[in-house]
């Protein structure tokens, strides 16, 4: 059962079109033959600089953005998404309930008790206190709020999760309830994440495995250990030189 | 309280006030304002005729309640039919984007490029005058200030996460655009309609002012205004009284749009 996948991801080419609608533009390349697979249960991690295509590579996998050649296969439902910044990620009219019962309403859960139930147990599991059901996003802590997030993309049940830079916006001792929570929810719903960071300290605590990219390409790949203590290319070495 | 909820609360007390003359007008005037001789031709602001009365000795008073009972309304049925139709335009073209972005906003470019005015009389020209009239001209004037200021809050709030998020969860574009987005864009729509009924209670007075519109004996304040005009000089009062009501109604309603600006940006 180890190595069951979550995902498959094979000579994926992705490039955007410059200009507006009257405008031929240049075809700008931004991903270059990626393919990599995400095993059940995993934290697949993936490093590189800013403007290297990882969020370009994360919409393509959720279906936002159409690669130009390659397939993307999924052998989960939906994934989720994880964003970067917790102020900009949930609906600031809505209070957290509301917002955690949303994505049932989308399935169509129309019993009213059942989705209060499920809401008040992803709260438990993402460890919030129930004293913010009933609060807007703008009353909660960065911390708080990424939780909440978190929960948001938990209760539609998917075993893949794509975290897009989840911790890099909060200070460090909530990063490190962050991580401690993504690591607990992973071990307690099996579930697989592709975590999009630039903290390679952070991708070392959290990943089973790691892709290295640069300009559009996955350059290294492996288990965290191995890469981390024999990197092999170049830009890996000087990525790991500049933490030490 | 904070500062800035003063223009709100001063703004609401006011058009209250003048909402409650309004809605008394309809119901209850000193005298009947069509009804000639109710008293001299022509007589000052005095204690029968708070307003005084006009060359035929008709009751001003009486007749600004009325009239401004029919601006008012031509107005807020001109706000609703273009803030309807220009926040639906708005919306959609602001969410989806895109070739039927460009082509509806270019359309709309092409109607802003007329004076309001003009096309407003242009469309009274085809569908004749009256009351009703007006009031779907002057809103398909609006239509596209209300859709430009709706499409420019979507087309930010479109690649907003929580918006992206929604998307994820499979929710489908009406919910999106209706449920999600409509209720951060309030802040930016409330003071558009305030504005707009205001822009509206100007257009309504240059139209009657023209001759276009209401027709008498009925009044609205910007007939009377124009009618006011011809005696400036035998009764001051009359374009005094009237268009002080029009300033204190743009005045009032004014106030609670800076008011509703200023709430929004303190909630931001």
């Amino acid at each position: 059962m180890e190595n069951e996948l979550v995902l498959k991801v094979s000579n994926v080419n992705c490039g955007y079109r410059d200009g507006g609608v009257f405008s031929r533009g240049e075809v700008q390349e931004v991903l270059h033959d990626i393919s990599f697979d995400v095993r059940k249960s995993e934290i697949m991690g993936l490093v590189g600089e800013s403007g290297t295509g990882k969020s370009t590579l994360a919409k393509v996998i959720l279906g936002m953005v159409k690669p130009t050649s390659g397939e993307v296969i999924h052998f989960s439902q939906r994934p989720q998404m994880i964003f970067q910044d917790p102020y900009s990620s949930l609906n600031p009219a809505f209070t957290v309930k509301r917002i955690m019962e949303e994505p049932l309403k989308i399935q169509g859960v129309k019993d009213k008790a059942e989705r209060t139930a499920r809401v008040m147990e992803m709260l438990k599991l993402v460890e919030l206190p129930e004293e913010c059901l009933m609060a807007k996003p703008g009353e909660l802590s960065g911390g708080q709020r990424q939780r909440v997030s978190i929960g948001v993309a938990l209760i539609q049940k998917p075993k893949f999760i794509i975290a897009d830079e989840p911790v890099s916006a909060l200070d460090v001792t909530i990063q490190a309830q962050i991580l401690k929570l993504l690591k607990k929810l992973r071990k307690e719903l099996e579930l697989s994440f592709l975590f999009i960071s630039h903290d390679l300290n952070v991708v070392y605590q959290l990943c089973d495995r790691v892709l290295v990219m640069k300009g559009g390409q996955i350059v290294e790949r492996g288990d965290v250990e191995e890469v981390y203590n024999n990197p092999r290319h170049e830009y890996t070495k000087q990525l790991l030189a500049a933490v030490e | 309280m904070k500062k800035g909820n003063w223009y709100l609360t001063v703004g609401c007390i006011l058009t209250g006030i003048i909402a409650a003359f309004i809605v008394m007008g309809f119901i209850w005037t000193p005298y009947d304002p069509t009804a000639m001789m109710t008293g001299p031709k022509f007589s000052p602001p005095s204690l029968e005729h708070l307003m005084g009365t006009d060359n035929f000795g008709r009751d001003i008073f009486s007749r600004v309640l009325q009239g401004a009972g029919s601006t008012a309304l031509i107005a807020l049925c001109t706000v609703f039919i273009g803030a309807f139709v220009g926040v639906g335009i708005g919306a959609v073209t602001g969410y989806f984007g895109g070739i039927v972005d460009e082509a509806l906003m270019r359309f709309n470019d092409a109607l802003t490029a007329f004076p309001s005015v003009l096309v407003a009389l242009v469309i009274v020209g085809v569908l004749g005058g009256g009351k009703y009239n007006v009031i779907i001209a002057l809103g398909i004037v609006f239509i596209p200030s209300f859709a430009r200021v709706t499409r420019t809050a979507f087309a930010s709030l479109r690649n907003v996460n929580y918006v992206k998020s929604v998307r994820l969860m499979g929710a489908k574009p009406a919910r999106i655009i209706c449920l999600h987005m409509l209720p951060n864009t309030l802040s930016v729509l409330l003071p558009a309609i305030t504005i707009g009924f205001n822009n509206a209670v100007l257009a309504e007075a240059s139209m009657s002012y023209l001759g276009i519109g209401i027709k008498p004996p009925d009044a609205s304040l910007g007939y009377m205004l124009s009618e006011a005009q011809g005696m400036l000089t035998l009764a001051p009062w009359y374009a005094l009284f009237t268009g002080g009501v029009i300033v204190m109604m743009i005045f009032a309603v004014g106030l609670i749009g800076e008011g509703l600006q200023r709430y929004g940006k303190e909630g931001m």
